[in-house]
């Protein structure tokens, strides 16, 4: 947070390295949050040129009630709204999936409830609490392959690590609906992983 | 004497699989409460595939979290971002 308030001072006073800095910072995410919302790269590229204007124009009013990044991103959840609308489409998340169904295949398990066989395991990195590196460059590609409630949601929490209470409130979602659609997101994307390591 | 205690999924019953895998998410965000977590973990300490489930998704959520950020703008977009910056705040 100390980072934050010194770049936030730096900004405030002007000094146009910061802002090199913060674009640098946070373009890509903005970019990758922007196609969560918007159906097109070109709607994207708007939404972000628009997000970051309505940065250097907030940025006198802002007062860091909360974080800076979260802040930017709240702008590019309105921005990418306005635009979605404007592009006749349903306002994003506005009906929240209803499909309460199961995450895994109910065919893996038996009549008890138990695992029919063993589970499928995803590779793991052996010096490492991570997937292995064929694994991980899968990643991104079975996350954009999300429905795009359960895309931005997972983007949001997992990919870029902004708490949950302020995802819900950057989606303008419940709690509990933030993490109904994490939960269906984490569990798709490893029945897509899943399938890579059977292939 | 409780009558209906077989009935009650939230009575000290324990889980199965196909409920376990539905818990993860609230699991490893702490929002489980305290019974069903008890439950959670029991199941975890004796099933096998439940373990090998949860350690999976630890995995796959911290390759999330590790993955690199997305390249930075071209030059041509930080340029035509700076000199707005200019305009504006100079």
């Amino acid at each position: 947070m100390d980072d934050e308030s010194q770049m936030l001072e730096r900004l405030r006073a002007g000094d146009e390295v910061a802002f090199a800095e913060l674009v640098d910072r946070y373009d890509g995410a903005l970019r990758r949050l922007a196609r969560t919302f918007v159906k097109t790269n070109a709607a994207a590229e708007d939404v972000v040129q628009e997000t970051w204007l309505g940065v250097i124009r907030g940025l006198p009013a802002f007062e860091g009630r909360s974080s800076l990044k979260t802040w930017i991103f709240r702008i590019l959840a309105n921005q990418a709204r306005t635009r979605a609308v404007k592009d006749a489409r349903n306002v994003p998340f506005s009906s929240i999936e209803t499909d309460g169904g199961p995450t895994v295949d109910p065919s893996s398990f038996d009549g008890d409830g138990r695992w029919a066989s063993a589970p499928e395991r995803l590779d793991a990195d052996p010096e490492a609490a991570l997937l292995s590196a064929e694994l991980r460059a899968e990643l991104l590609g079975a996350v954009d392959m999300l429905p795009d409630a359960q895309r931005a949601v997972i983007t949001l929490r997992d990919l870029e690590g902004v708490p949950a209470t302020e995802v819900a409130e950057l989606l303008d979602i419940t709690d509990a609906n933030q993490r109904v659609l994490l939960h269906r997101a984490r569990a798709k994307v490893r029945a897509a992983l899943v399938t890579e390591v059977q292939v | 004497m409780r009558l209906f205690k077989r009935r009650h999924r939230h009575d000290h019953d324990e889980l199965v699989c196909r409920e376990f895998v539905e818990l993860v998410t609230d699991y490893l965000e702490g929002m489980l409460p305290e019974d069903e977590r008890a439950r959670f973990e029991a199941h975890l300490a004796e099933c096998n595939g439940c373990a090998g489930y949860l350690e999976d998704m630890r995995r796959l959520v911290a390759s999330l979290h590790e993955t690199p950020e997305p390249p930075v703008a071209d030059d041509a977009t930080r340029e035509a971002l700076l000199a707005a910056f200019r305009d504006l705040r100079g």
